[in-house]
């Protein structure tokens, strides 16, 4: 009996490892696929294969669309398969800290620093000697980090346990504060108006493969340190005090949560502006369909908050084609009632 | 186990705890008691780990609780606080198995099947095995508590602290976590240290208790030295009274409300209040509930009622459960039984004796039927075959003024006497023996107080109180026995 539902339980977190990861290729064959000249998939499996394993293909491919896959396509698939994978998870995590399922990494003020930063090289034309185009995400990551650590500091002094309550609600208000600085920003501006309110919406195109570099490393350490503290998170949900009481090392553990979420939405922030939504409801669907243990939710929400951002991003640009569509208006559009329909369901029916 | 030395501390820039010093040793159930804002909670958590103190030293099997790290407290101690939050849905299942946490080593810990027993066996003790794949937060109060004990159990501690833990329970639910925490303490050596905030609950089931009084400790010993009166209504500010439990040797406080204790208009119970609602009984009924000592049928011991009824059956009444059949009998005449003394008697119930006594400050209403067909010696009683038949002499007693427990006892020795002398000079015989008789063999008596107006602490013979009583019940059954006797006569 015992056994018996410890194996339907492990195949259950099977199916929805595979379900999951069928959504990610899935969402990245359509990506790459769909366009304004359309790739069929069977030569997108044979390109990428030949580029990753190096092999010469006899049949002749049109070498127009291995530039299309290889140069347009894939970068801006694997980039806001990136960006959909780290709000996600930076999403998750923050949720399970902060116990509130409506959290957000956005509620502790973290992209907002991120987005003064860009906001700032932006406005004053900041450049930072070697770094050159990387100024600009160099620059989120660094006020993201500055933010985060002003943020718990000031949490810190209003009280020194630094509950969660107080953590949300500083995070709150240095929202509102940089909200204003960089709407402040926006008027004084002139001519470069457009590029920072483009940048705000948020967009993954245009990008190539230079900012998957930037974000990669940032998002892998990001993730591992979730990962590794999947079950403080878990104990954490339950209550700070609870979790001391199990045996975590809440201090030390909270901090790595806060510091791991805001390298992730930080480096986010930073090569694709502002998307909301998605951290908000990716981790929230994932709990609903596979529960709330976050050993797995950490990864299945990597997965789906992939392949969701990689679908947003295929809407945002075949909607209204040749013109483009800020995709932070995608996912709020998709998102907002998706969230809504998983709030009604889940009165009806729970999983047992 | 677990000693506390001097401990001193609480938030910042205020010391709620206060140079607290105690023992527990292995095996207690050892209660934290204290009115709200007394420093419980910040103890408990100073404690645990929770919060950090100022001065003095914590002690778990005699090593400092800071130097223990995270998860080698939680492997000795568990604690169950007040609130737990529980956001998401887990299942049952999944929140015990949080218990483990500080077994379990490495980053990606493999759950072992001694974990697993683990978690069964707690779900199972604490009877949540039922609900495992539920959502917790699909589950009452009392289970979700239920549930989060069994992950405190998880953590297999040689210590548990809770935190009020029968707070937002059933009744039902606070007898059994409290048994159930007991059982732990004598079979298994759990160590466990709790805050009450219902005294008897704590004088019930703890061993020691701990009374805090702004801070500091006012007492730590045994429950019955714990809970005197004086000392909890000093430490609690309010108006309470102890009374022993009636079952288990364990004193109990009980509150006094302020509205009762206002309005205390003497009442004068007189013959005005009997009713006549059949012929084969007389009843009382008083405006007010009545403090009672009694060995009626119902309603006997001591109590409050309101009515009393004296019930004529015949000479030849013979019941496998009179009591029952009382019941059934009052509660056909309208009578609510939890409100009533019922008598029985073989006596005609119109050769009833009633006499008002006015003293200075009391009164005193006295009302027997006699009848002295079974008379018995009580010196000589082991010569009669024990058969219950219906009372023969019933004396109640109705006290206009407020009387001790002391008083209470002491009027049925004093009304007991005037019987006997009563008995006496009327020369009554006792058939077998043939010596003079001391009453019946079922002879009933009532004594009931208003509880309002004059303080009668002693009813002794030559106290006011004993008095009347003598003079009141000896006239009353000398009065009953001769219209019974004349009765008999024609």
């Amino acid at each position: 009996m015992q056994k018996l539902f410890i194996q339907t339980n492990l195949n259950n977190k099977v199916v929805a490892y595979i379900t999951a990861s069928l959504f990610l290729v899935i969402a990245m064959l359509l990506g790459i696929s769909i366009g304004t000249v359309s790739v069929p998939v069977l030569d997108i499996i044979k390109i990428i294969g030949a580029k990753i394993f190096r092999i010469s293909i006899n049949e002749t491919i049109d070498p127009m669309y291995t530039n299309i896959v290889l140069n347009i396509r894939l970068p801006r698939v694997v980039l806001a398969g990136l960006v959909g994978a780290s709000l996600a998870i930076a999403g998750a995590a923050f949720q399970g800290l902060l116990r509130n399922p409506l959290a957000d990494p956005y509620t502790l003020g973290v992209s907002s620093g991120a987005s003064v930063g860009a906001v700032l090289t932006l406005f004053f034309g900041i450049s930072i000697p070697f770094a050159g185009l990387f100024t600009l995400p160099l620059m989120s990551i660094l006020f993201s980090f500055i933010t985060i650590f002003i943020v718990l500091m000031f949490a810190r002094k209003v009280e020194r346990t630094m509950k969660v309550e107080t953590i949300i609600l500083t995070g709150i208000i240095f929202s509102s504060f940089l909200g204003s600085l960089i709407s402040l920003m926006i008027s004084l501006t002139g001519e470069e108006l457009r590029q920072i309110i483009g940048w705000l919406l948020g967009s993954v195109s245009m990008r190539g493969w230079a900012y998957i570099n930037i974000i990669l490393p940032f998002f892998i350490l990001g993730s591992l340190l979730l990962l590794v503290n999947s079950r403080e998170l878990n104990a954490m949900s339950f209550g700070e005090e609870k979790a001391q009481y199990m045996g975590v090392n809440v201090q030390k553990r909270k901090m790595m949560v806060l510091i791991a979420g805001s390298i992730l939405t930080g480096a986010a922030v930073a090569v694709s502006g502002t998307i909301g939504f998605v951290g908000l409801v990716i981790p929230h669907l994932a709990r609903l369909l596979w529960g709330p243990d976050h050993k797995h939710l950490l990864p299945l929400s990597i997965l789906v908050g992939a392949g969701f951002l990689i679908l947003a991003d295929l809407a945002a640009r075949t909607v209204i084609s040749p013109t483009e569509l800020p995709i932070g208006v995608i996912t709020a559009l998709i998102g907002a009632p998706v969230f809504g329909v998983i709030l009604m369901k889940r009165r009806t029916e729970r999983r047992g | 186990m677990l000693s506390v030395q001097h401990l001193t501390g609480g938030y910042v820039g205020d010391s709620v705890v206060k140079d607290v010093s105690f023992e527990v040793d292995k095996g207690l159930l050892f209660g934290i008691l204290g009115p709200n804002g007394s420093g419980k909670t910040t103890l408990l958590k100073m404690l645990s780990g929770l919060l950090p103190f100022t001065n003095g030293e914590v002690l778990l099997n005699k090593k400092s609780i800071k130097e223990y790290s995270s998860k080698e407290l939680a492997k000795m101690m568990a604690v169950l606080p007040q609130h737990s939050v529980q956001s998401f849905s887990y299942t049952v299942q999944e929140t015990v198995a949080l218990g483990r946490y500080a077994h379990q080593k490495g980053w990606f810990q493999n759950w072992s099947e001694a974990d697993e027993q683990i978690v069964q066996r707690v779900m199972e003790q604490t009877g949540v095995i039922q609900f495992k794949n539920h959502d917790i937060q699909e589950l009452s109060g009392g289970e979700r508590q239920r549930v989060f004990l069994a992950q405190a159990l998880a953590q297999e501690p040689k210590i548990l602290l809770l935190d009020e833990p029968t707070n937002h329970l059933d009744l039902s639910y606070q007898k059994d976590l409290l048994d159930l925490l007991k059982g732990w303490t004598t079979d298994r050596s759990l160590t466990v240290v709790s805050i009450f905030h219902d005294l008897n609950l704590a004088s019930l089931y703890c061993d020691r208790l701990l009374l805090l009084e702004n801070g500091k400790v006012n007492i730590n010993d045994v429950p019955n030295e714990v809970l005197q009166e004086e000392r909890i209504r000093s430490v609690y500010q309010t108006k309470i009274q102890k009374q022993p439990h009636p079952k288990v040797p364990a004193p109990q406080m009980v509150m006094l409300p302020e509205s009762l204790s206002m309005d205390k208009q003497p009442i004068i119970i007189d013959q005005s209040f009997f009713i006549r609602s059949a012929d084969d009984h007389i009843a009382l009924r008083s405006p007010i509930p009545l403090r009672t000592m009694s060995s009626g049928v119902v309603g006997s011991g001591t109590g409050w009622h309101q009515v009393f009824v004296n019930r004529h059956v015949s000479k030849d009444y013979n019941c496998s459960n009179h009591r029952k059949e009382m019941i059934d009998y009052l509660k056909a005449h309208g009578f609510e039984p939890g409100e009533t003394v019922g008598m029985m008697t073989a006596v005609m119930l119109e050769d009833v004796s009633h006499q008002l006594i006015n003293a200075e400050d009391f009164s005193i209403f006295i009302v027997v039927t006699a009848g002295v067909g079974n008379a018995v010696d009580a010196a000589r009683s082991e010569m009669h075959s024990f058969q219950i038949t219906p009372g023969t002499i019933n004396t109640w007693m109705f006290v206009s003024g407020e009387l001790t427990e002391e008083a209470f006892i002491q009027s049925i020795m004093t009304a007991t006497e005037a019987k006997v002398k009563a008995m006496e000079d009327l020369k009554v015989q006792d058939a077998v023996t043939g010596t003079i008789a001391t009453g019946t063999s079922t002879d009933s008596i009532l004594i009931a107080a208003t509880q309002r107006g004059a303080q009668l602490e002693f009813a002794g013979t030559i106290t006011p109180l004993g008095r009347t009583i003598g003079k009141g019940v000896y006239s009353c059954t000398v009065e009953a026995i001769k219209k019974s006797r004349q009765r008999i006569r024609t």
